[in-house]
């Protein structure tokens, strides 16, 4: 058996995921302002920025469950938030997410976990179901766990579950909120592994919301940096490319570890 | 005169007080259990994953609660019937000379099918109050633990004070019905 060939980004490619304009805020607190990027076919987008900088407000905005300020987010043209909601709940079952928290369902297995979306969403039958949902945890390396509770294992394999489920619909959108959270140093290098087979293997675009700088150079394929103190998009480009040559000091402070004397 | 000891317990037992002790139980017991459970799901982001999932927690989450509250409150509810009849009972022989065959012929006499009909359309008012109060506070909480406690809490107040609202309406109800 050979190995699929790698999908490579399409640079060329019309943008799977297209931010215009964009306000986010609760209330009237505004967390960041005019936010515009694009995130092209089979990219690893990395969303990178301190704490409280509006990483995972900008991930929530992006799947749907908070509403921006101004602007609008496109999923292959098509506008997240003025479609209505069963457009846009069309335009979110081609995306998985893997949430900070993890947020798998504690009340089911973890192969429950991820049969009930196969459940909800797909015609197969109940003992392809259970084997479809086996060879996802199989593909994050959990098999023989299929019938634990999500309390019943450890951070990591936690983590991995909550993949499988995101993959559970073979997504063409991956979204990760801190996906590197909890994990030690060798399962956040395997955890960037998994990420780069399921984009090169079958071209899942996947955008990662991290302050962790290792995986940000192992993975990103192109970034955006979010700023607190002065609520904006500060730089975008390729993350070795932002780490080689920083458009302004706060951007290298972050990159580099190193505070900005005051 | 103590022979309508039989007839205090049993008809009101049987259309009203043994609804609302049952109510009362569910609200601090069922109410809080829902509103911490859906509290304790938003905390962990698995409402969200639901919603993102395309799966409606409404559907998923409270529906279920809701039919086993409506269809349990009642069962719990003649079993709470029953008990409240067993201690009037017990009160009539031991504190007020009744003999049990008294109280249990005077019983049989007076309360009526519809006495029980009326405490179980009760009951199952009580029980959608109490499992939409548990639920709506449990989808409103907050996202830190303490939130989950106040969610619990406002819980079992919004329920009892709904089942006492319902209840007085009910008694309304069905005194212009004439039942």
């Amino acid at each position: 058996m050979t190995s699929p060939s790698p999908v490579p980004p399409m640079p060329d490619a019309p943008p799977r995921i297209e931010v215009v304009d964009l306000d986010m805020a609760y209330g009237g607190f505004v967390i960041q302002r005019n936010l515009h990027f694009t995130v092209r076919p089979a990219e690893i987008f990395v969303v990178m920025g301190g704490s409280g900088s509006g990483k995972s407000t900008l991930l929530r905005l992006l799947i749907g469950l908070k509403a921006p300020a101004r602007g609008d987010v496109f999923y292959d043209g098509q506008s997240l938030w003025t479609a209505d909601p069963a457009e846009r709940e069309a335009m979110m079952r081609r995306v998985g997410v893997v949430y900070q928290s993890n947020a798998l369902w504690s009340s089911l297995t973890l192969s429950e976990n991820v049969a009930l979306l196969l459940e909800e969403f797909t015609d197969l039958g109940e003992q392809e179901i259970r084997d479809a949902a086996a060879l996802k945890l199989a593909l994050v390396g959990l098999a023989g766990f299929e019938d634990f509770y999500p309390s019943e294992v450890s951070g990591g394999m936690e983590k991995r579950a909550a993949l499988a489920r995101a993959l559970a619909l073979d997504p063409e959108i991956l979204f990760l909120d801190e996906p590197s959270t909890g994990l030690d140093p060798i399962n956040a290098r395997l955890l960037d592994d998994l990420i780069l087979d399921l984009r090169d293997g079958l071209g899942t675009t996947v955008v990662v919301v991290t302050h962790d700088l290792a995986s940000i150079q192992a993975i990103g394929d192109n970034a955006v940096f979010l700023d607190s103190e002065t609520k904006t998009m500060m730089a975008q480009g390729h993350p070795k490319a932002l780490l080689a040559d920083p458009p302004n000091p706060r951007v290298k402070a972050f990159l580099t570890r190193e505070p900005i004397a005051r | 005169m103590q022979i309508f000891v039989a007839d205090v317990v049993g008809v009101a037992v049987a259309q009203e007080v043994g609804a609302l002790m049952t109510a009362i139980l569910l609200a601090g017991r069922t109410g809080a259990a829902f509103a911490a459970q859906l509290g304790s799901m938003q905390v962990k982001e698995e409402i969200d994953a639901l919603t993102t999932a395309g799966i409606s927690p409404v559907q998923f989450l409270v529906l279920p609660r809701v039919l086993a509250l409506v269809l349990m409150t009642p069962v719990l509810t003649i079993y709470a019937d029953l008990f409240a009849m067993l201690g009037g009972g017990l009160v009539a022989i031991t504190m007020l000379d009744l003999s049990a065959t008294a109280y249990v012929v005077r019983l049989v006499q007076v309360v009526s099918i519809s006495d029980f009909g009326m405490g179980l359309v009760r009951a199952s008012v009580f029980g959608v109050l109490i499992a939409m109060a548990g639920c709506l506070r449990g989808m409103q909480s907050g996202r830190s633990a303490s939130a989950v406690g106040l969610a619990a809490t406002s819980a079992v107040v919004t329920s009892l004070v709904l089942t006492i609202i319902a209840d007085g309406l009910l008694s309304v109800i069905f005194h212009v019905l004439r039942l």
